[in-house]
Formats: structure tokens, sequence, C-alpha cells
């Protein structure tokens, strides 16, 4: 088990330096040299040489590194945020949003595709097959679009903008994620269902499913145990791979329906050349994801006895 | 006969819908076997053999038909109630499938798969469910059990699979054991052991076991009676002595010289036979081994001979050349 | 499987379900629209439209009339011209950026796949960085730096789609590279680039081109998001996305401007996945779709 993470460990470094140098090199590419921006015409000259952008790009980005190494993201120069700080004020934004959605996404895909499993390519499952596909089709923006329309404008149920945080005003909170949870589960459950489905009929149709049934064990500790475990590894790495996926901030979602969350704090870093907060931000996004994946492998592990044990 | 049968197959069929056409995979199969007793059903691939298992034990795939009647114990398990044929199985009905590899499942501890048998039918605790697992491990010949109850499948080796299996399907003294190819998938070394533990513990409960094989060698000595299936039907069933000594069918006849002889002479020439079993998706007009058969003539090609008797009830065959002289076996 | 027979039998019982669907009405009625969407995108010019810019302040977010046949939008411009105006900037996105995906993408996996070795350690290692990122940010950052416009914006949703049509490729030519008729090829004396190019690519095309329809329909709706926040298309320019985008605010009063759009742009991307997947379906020889 050791060494299976100690090699997954080595293959993880060489792409979060790789990811840390793209970052680095985007953001510096972006125009409007930061000490202009930040003063105007004046002082440039003795700005730039505090802040080392008189520097060449090599050492610019060894010494961004190294602060990096050490913790230090650096401090944005409009709101004086540490980008730290402001990564931890939003992050619990979009990970509430990216949880509320996957949950949702979860409890709606895994008993539909369990269900079509077991009744494989009856009515049910057609049905639920084609409305899948028809949903991956639906753009994000789209769904939120029509459930703005629904519950905000015509039935008036729920606000169609707005946060509050959970330790303020609990219900409060949650009223302000419905909407946008659930436009984000409208593109998860499909994914989610349609893969769980095709493992599961695979996995349905194996000979220790038919022992199984030869033992005379109830159809319920069949499908959930027997069936449903092995068959999970492929769900586990979706989950991983979507969370990993959200991590980037929903970013559409969290604009649409106004939530202060990781990819709203980007895209305003963008458009105000905040580019301290952008690099910090896009590696902790862009490592937390690839991070993700590595936890995900990790998890294959522990389901699979067999990949823990050096084999399949 | 003179105990009722404990198993009694009354003209089962089995058809498939496939695109090239309906597949009748078992074609009107009568079968029976007597509580205690040993029934060897033997055939080539693709004879029907195995569908024949799983439409006893109810475990055909969806879309295939079954028709006729399976008796077991007074019951017809074709018509019986789903929860009945449940508790029924795995309790009084087991079964070992070929490939341990795969009958198995990986994701689950051999205990796991071991004890939720007993717990199910027997409704035994954890505690007693888990030391009568280790007693049947040991039953089976498996060193140090206790540990074995925490380990997977894949850690052991093909020959402790099957034990394993074995295991299982005998935990709850079942009074049928169908055995399904329990040892085309093991080294040959193994497989005199498998073989050699079923028919001990067969004795020793004295528990009605089918023994599905395409292997005559294995049938020899450790049934009580044998049937030999070709292309879905059975063509031939006599006492296993009888069925060695005066076999009446040709098929037989081959299946018997195919098998290597240790005191023949280095290099001698295996007599196969020729040919390859029929299509199932298009069924022969008259016998289906005829095109095979060295005593093929006129009638074999035109109409299908059905089981008769021989000298002695018991004995029965599909033929109309029978062999009247086999020529010396001395299986 | 138990035994050698019962796999046979079940495949073969199984098998009419799978392989009969592919080719039916959906697919029929999926490849229409695109023709037809296709067609009044390039016939625009063509049709009998008022034209999609002219503004009609007195006639603003009016219904359906003779004059406009959908209405007219927030500024009294014609819904309809600007629905089809708008599906050729969508089209004209969605078509060209997977090229870029599917040409540098495509021979990227084919050369990994072929040459392995370290070559493609570093081509499937800077996919993986590549993939790391966010792809919506990259594309606004690099909107930002090169400015917004209609070039930029299919160039790096090209360049986002690199990896996934890579991935495709290497897979295809890993299960081809092996296969008799490419070691005979190298028998004979054949170059990389004659095996490259005769043996492998017509046979990776297929899958290849599949994934290129569902590309299409992924940077449908990727253009379409940027343009609904308006980081997408440069106004004046409209594609679907940004009408929907401002049809948003008029969803209390006229919701079928935000709705007109939404619906093409719905049945086109649906239209690409259908047919697409099924071509997937057919040309993939792991038998795995859904």
């Amino acid at each position: 088990m050791l060494g299976f993470v100690a090699r997954r460990l080595l293959y993880l470094v060489p792409v979060l330096v790789a990811v840390s140098l793209l970052t680095f090199l985007i953001a510096s590419l972006l125009p409007g040299d930061l000490a202009y921006v930040i003063l105007g015409d004046q002082k440039v000259e003795a700005l730039r040489h505090d802040m080392g952008l008189d520097q060449p790009i090599w050492w610019r980005y060894a010494s961004w590194l190294g602060h990096v190494l050490q913790g230090d993201f650096g401090r944005s120069f409009r709101t004086g945020q540490t980008v730290l700080q402001a990564v931890a004020e939003r992050l619990p934004v979009s990970l509430e949003l990216m949880i509320l959605a996957e949950i949702i996404g979860l409890a709606v895909g895994v008993p539909i595709a369990i269900a079509c499993a077991v009744r494989s390519g009856g009515a049910f499952d057609r049905l639920m097959t084609g409305s899948a596909f028809g949903m991956l089709s639906v753009p994000t923006f789209l769904s939120a679009i029509l459930l703005i329309y629904l519950f905000a404008v015509e039935l008036r149920w729920l606000p169609a903008t707005g946060y509050v945080p959970f330790a303020e005003d609990p219900v409060g909170n949650l009223r302000f994620f419905v909407l946008p949870a659930l436009t984000l589960a409208f593109a998860e459950w499909p994914g989610i269902m349609r893969v769980l489905r095709s493992d599961m009929i695979a996995t349905l149709q194996e000979d220790y499913i038919a022992l199984a049934k030869a033992k005379g064990l109830k159809a319920s500790r069949i499908l959930f145990v027997h069936a449903l475990k092995p068959s999970s590894l492929t769900l586990v790495t979706i989950t991983g791979i979507n969370i990993g996926r959200l991590i980037g901030g929903a970013l559409i979602v969290e604009t649409i329906f106004a939530l202060p969350g990781i990819g709203r704090l980007l895209v305003g870093a963008i458009y105000t050349r905040d580019l301290i907060i952008l690099q910090g931000v896009v590696l902790l996004v862009a490592a937390g994801f690839v991070v993700m994946n590595f936890i995900v492998d990790l998890l294959y592990a522990v389901l699979d006895p067999r990949i823990r044990h050096g084999l399949a | 006969m003179t105990e009722p049968a404990l198993l009694s197959v009354e003209g089962v069929s089995v058809d498939l819908p496939t695109p090239r056409g309906n597949l009748r995979a078992v074609d009107h199969v009568d079968l029976t076997i007597g509580a205690g007793r040993t029934l060897g059903v033997v055939g080539e691939s693709g004879c029907g053999k195995t569908m024949l298992s799983r439409a006893i034990l109810q475990l055909l795939p969806k879309k295939a038909k079954l028709s006729g009647r399976v008796m077991f114990d007074g019951q017809d398990l074709v018509r019986l109630e789903p929860e009945r044929l449940r508790k029924l199985r795995g309790r009084s009905l087991a079964v070992v499938f070929q490939d341990p590899m795969t009958s198995l499942n990986p994701v689950l501890t051999i205990g796991t798969q071991l004890i939720e048998t007993l717990q199910e039918h027997l409704e035994l605790d954890g505690n007693a469910a888990r030391r009568r697992g280790a007693e049947l491990l040991a039953a089976v010949g498996i060193p140090a059990p206790e540990q074995r109850l925490t380990q997977y499948p894949h850690q052991l080796s093909g020959g402790m699979r099957q034990r394993v299996a074995i295991a299982i399907a005998l935990s709850c003294e079942p009074k049928l054991l169908i055995a399904d190819e329990p040892t085309t998938a093991l080294d040959v070394t193994i497989q005199a052991q498998i073989l050699d533990l079923l028919a001990r513990e067969q004795r020793r409960r004295h528990m009605a076991m089918i023994l599905i094989t395409h292997d005559l060698g294995v049938v020899a000595g450790r049934t009580d009676e044998v049937a030999v299936m070709y292309a879905g039907r059975v063509v031939e069933r006599a006492p296993t002595p009888v069925l060695f000594k005066k076999m009446h069918m040709p098929y037989t006849e081959a299946l018997l010289a195919a098998i290597p002889k240790i005191d023949a002479a280095p290099h001698t020439p295996l007599p196969a036979i020729s040919g390859r079993p029929p299509d199932p998706t298009r069924p022969i007009q008259g016998c289906s081994f005829s095109p095979r058969c060295r005593y093929a003539a006129g009638l074999c090609y035109r109409e299908k001979p059905l089981l008769t008797a021989a000298e002695s009830a018991d004995h029965q065959f599909a033929c109309f050349h029978p062999i009247v002289t086999p020529a010396g076996i001395g299986a | 499987m138990a035994s050698l027979e019962l796999s046979i039998d079940e495949d073969v019982a199984v098998s009419p379900v799978k392989r009969t669907r592919g080719l039916g009405p959906l697919f029929w009625a999926a490849i229409a629209w695109m023709i037809f969407i296709f067609a009044a995108a390039a016939l625009a010019g063509l049709l009998p439209l008022p034209s999609p810019t002219d503004m009609d302040m007195l006639e603003r977010r009016a219904p359906a009339s003779v004059l406009h046949w959908l209405g007219t939008d927030g500024l009294g411009r014609d819904e309809l011209a600007r629905l089809i105006y708008g599906a050729r900037i969508s089209l004209t996105v969605g078509l060209c950026a997977p090229v870029i995906g599917i040409t540098i993408g495509g021979a990227l996996g084919m050369l990994a796949g072929y040459f392995r070795g370290r070559f493609e350690s570093l081509v499937v290692g800077s996919m993986d960085v590549l993939l790391a990122f966010p792809p919506l940010i990259l594309a606004l950052a690099v909107t930002a730096y090169l400015g917004q416009s209609l070039l930029n914006l299919t160039c790096i949703l090209g360049v986002l789609g690199i990896p996934a049509f890579m991935r495709v490729a290497r897979a295809a030519t890993l299960t081809l590279a092996r296969r008799e008729f490419v070691v005979a090829a190298q028998a004979l004396g054949a170059t990389h680039a004659r095996i490259l190019l005769r043996e492998l690519l017509p046979n990776v095309f297929l899958p290849l081109f599949a994934f290129f329809l569902l590309g299409v329909a992924v940077t449908i709706v990727v253009e379409g998001a940027l343009s609904f926040l308006g980081l997408g298309v440069p106004p004046p320019i409209s594609s679907w996305g940004s009408m929907i985008g401002e049809g948003r605010e008029s969803l209390e009063v006229a919701p079928r401007l935000a709705f007109l759009p939404a619906i093409t742009m719905f049945l086109t991307v649906l239209s690409f996945n259908l047919v697409g997947d099924t071509l997937r379906a057919l040309t993939d020889p792991r038998q795995g779709a859904l």
C-alpha cells in the first residue's frame, strides 16, 4: 500500500510544479504592468523595484514559488487581503455549493441507476436513459434560467440571487442555495446515473451474482452488498472528478446567482488585473484538482482490495 | 429405484432467442436422481449441460424460455413462488461453479461470503456463524481457517478457492449439490483432490450430487449413474459400470476412446472425434450426431432416435445402430 | 464466465437488443435539424428577413406578428433574424474551435500512441497539466490578455479541446498499432510517416470524428455560457448565448426572448450529441457505449 501511495505522490510533484509555472506565466503575460495599475504614472520606478518587477522573469518565478512553499501566496493590492484570506473567505461558499450539488446529484442519480440496472431494457430504463442524455445537452446556464423563471419569477418561492452565511441564518442560507445547487445537480445526475447503471449492468451479469442468487440470499443483499460494492469504484471516481471540476468554482452558477465564491473571486481578479490573487487562486484551484485526483486514486485502492495488493 | 427421486427433471427444454433464430440449448431432457446418489452428466462444450444445470437452479438468463417440470423434493421449481424458491436455494439445493475466480465476489472477504449463507438460512448469529465457517473451511482441507475468513479470494490459490466454494455450498447441509465442471479451471494435480473431496463429503452427508463434466474419466468410479448429452439431448443413460462396459451409443464409445490412456505407447495418436458439435440454431434433421458418426446410415439422417431401454430398464440410449459388442475398453 | 457455452449463449441472446439500435428515427431527426440550422445560417443573407440590427424603439418586446414572426427583442430588433444570425456565430465558433482540437490533439495523440516512450509520457503529462486548470478561467484570462474577439475566443476554446482529442487519438492508436497490418507494413519497410498516414489515420479518424461532433456540442455550450455572461463574443456581435443573456433581463415581461434562443441552442446541442454518440457507439471497438 505504501509503495502505491509513494508512486502516486512522485507523479504528483512534477505536475504541480508545471501547474505553478504555467499559472505564473499566464498571469505575467496579462497586459497592464502591475506597478502602473497600482500607482498610475508616479513613483512607478521605485515601486517596480520594490515589487521586484524589474527582475527577469525566471527570478520572479523562483521568488514567488519560494514564498508559496512557505505559505505566503501574496497580498492583493486592491483589497489588502492576503490570497489565503480571500480564499478562506470564499471557499466555504463554493464548498457548500459543490457539496449540496453533488449530494443532490447522487441522491437522484444512484437510485435511478440501480433501478435501471435491475430492469435494464425495460420501459423505465429507456425513459431514464433518454432523459439523462437529454439533460446532458442542457447547458448549465440554461437550467439556471429555467429554474429562475419557474421558481423565482413565476412561483416566487425562492430568491434568484443573494447569499447569507450559514452561521448567521441556516434556513435563509439554504434557501439561497436551493436554485444554484439544483442547477448544478441537473448537470451532475445524468453523468453519475449513466456510469453507475452501465457498471451495475455489467456487474449483475457476473458469475458471483449468479452464485449469490443460487445461495438463496435476499435480493436486497445481493443488490447492495454484492453488486453495488464492485460498481461503486467507478462511482467514486466520477464523484471525485466532479468535485475536482467543481472546485474551479462553478463559475457560471456563482455569477448568475451572485454567490460570493471562488469562481467569482477569480473572475473579479482577471478584470481588476489583481494578478497576485489570480496567480495564487488559480494555483490553489489547479493544485486542488490534482490532489483530488490523487485522493480518488487512493480511494480506489481502499475499495478494491485487488489494487491494494498490487494486482488489478 | 425404490425410493422416490429427490430430483426429477421432466421434459425440460430451454430455448434462447438469438439474432440468428431460436437456439434450443436443452431438448426434452428427462433425468432423475435419488437421495444420496451421484449422477454424472457428460458432454462436449455446447451440448447444453450447463444450461441444464441453470435450468434446474432456475438461474437462466432473462430471455430464456423454459418448458417442462423440475420436481425437487416434491415441488415443481419452475412454478414455485420466488420467496419459497429463495429459501430452498443455498439450503437444500447448492451449486459449485466452474471457475472460483469469477464465482466468488472479489471485493468481499471469504468470511463474508461463507457466513452470509449461514446467517440467511440457519439464522446463526455472528460468532456462531464465524465458528461454523472456520469449521467448514477446515473440513474442506484449508489450513489456518480462521485467518482465511478475513482474506480475499485473490489471495488464495485456485484449488483453495474452489475448496471455499465447496465449503459455501455445503454450509447448510444441502440435499442436492450440483457441481458444474468443478475441476476444469484447476491444475490437473489439484483436480483429483477436489473430486475426492466432493465424493467424500457427499458420502458423509448422504447428499445427492450431480457432477457435470466434459471428461468421462472424471465420472468413472465417482458416480452411480451417468447421462451422456449431445446437442441438448440425453443420448445415453446407464449406471456407471454398465456404461463403461456395455455402452451402446457410438458417441459414448468415441468419448471413451478419446481419453488418453496411461498405458498406451508414447506418441499414440489420440482418436479425437472428427467434426464439430452442431450449431444449435440450425437443428439437423435426423440424429444430431449423424454427421460425425461412423456407423450412421440411412434412417439416422432422417429421423431423431428416441431414448429406448436396453437390456435393463436403467440403461437407455437413443440410436438406430447401437453398438452391441463395444470394442473392449476395460475402463 | 462459468463455462464457455453459457457465455456464448448469453452473449448471443443478449445482443439483439444492443446492435439493432442506432440509426433510429431520433438519429435522422437530429441530422435533419443539423442540416436545417446549417442551411438557415449559411443562407441567412438570402432569406427574406428584416435586418437583425435594425432597432425599432416603438416596437420593443413586441409579440409575434406578420412583420416580426417571432416578435422583437428589448431593442426592437427582429427576433427571428437575430436567431438565425446568432446561429451563424454560434455554429462558426462551434465548428472551428474543435477543428483546432482535432488537428493538433489528434496528431499529438497519434504520435504519442505510436512512438510511446518518453515522448508519450511528455505529451500525456502536459495534457494532464493543461487539464488541471479550470477551463473557463483559462478562457477568460486569455481573452482578457488578447482582447475579446471572435478569433481569440475560437482559438482558446480550440486549445482547451486539445487534451480530449489527444486522449481519443492515443487510445485508438494504442489498440491499432499492435495489429497485424501495422506490423506487416513495418516488415515491408514502410516509413513511420507512411504507416501513420496510410494505415493508422484512416482507422483512427472515425472515432475521432465521432468525438469531434461531441466537441462541437460542448463548444457551443461553452461559448454560449461565456457570451451569456458578456465575456464571450464581443458586442455588438451576438450569438445565442448573448441573446439568452440579454433575454434574462426580460424574464418577467417577455420570457420568450430568453427561451427561444435557449430552445434553439438546446436542439442544436442535442442533435450534435445524438449523432456523435451514435457514431461513437458504432465505431468504438469496445462495445461499451450507453
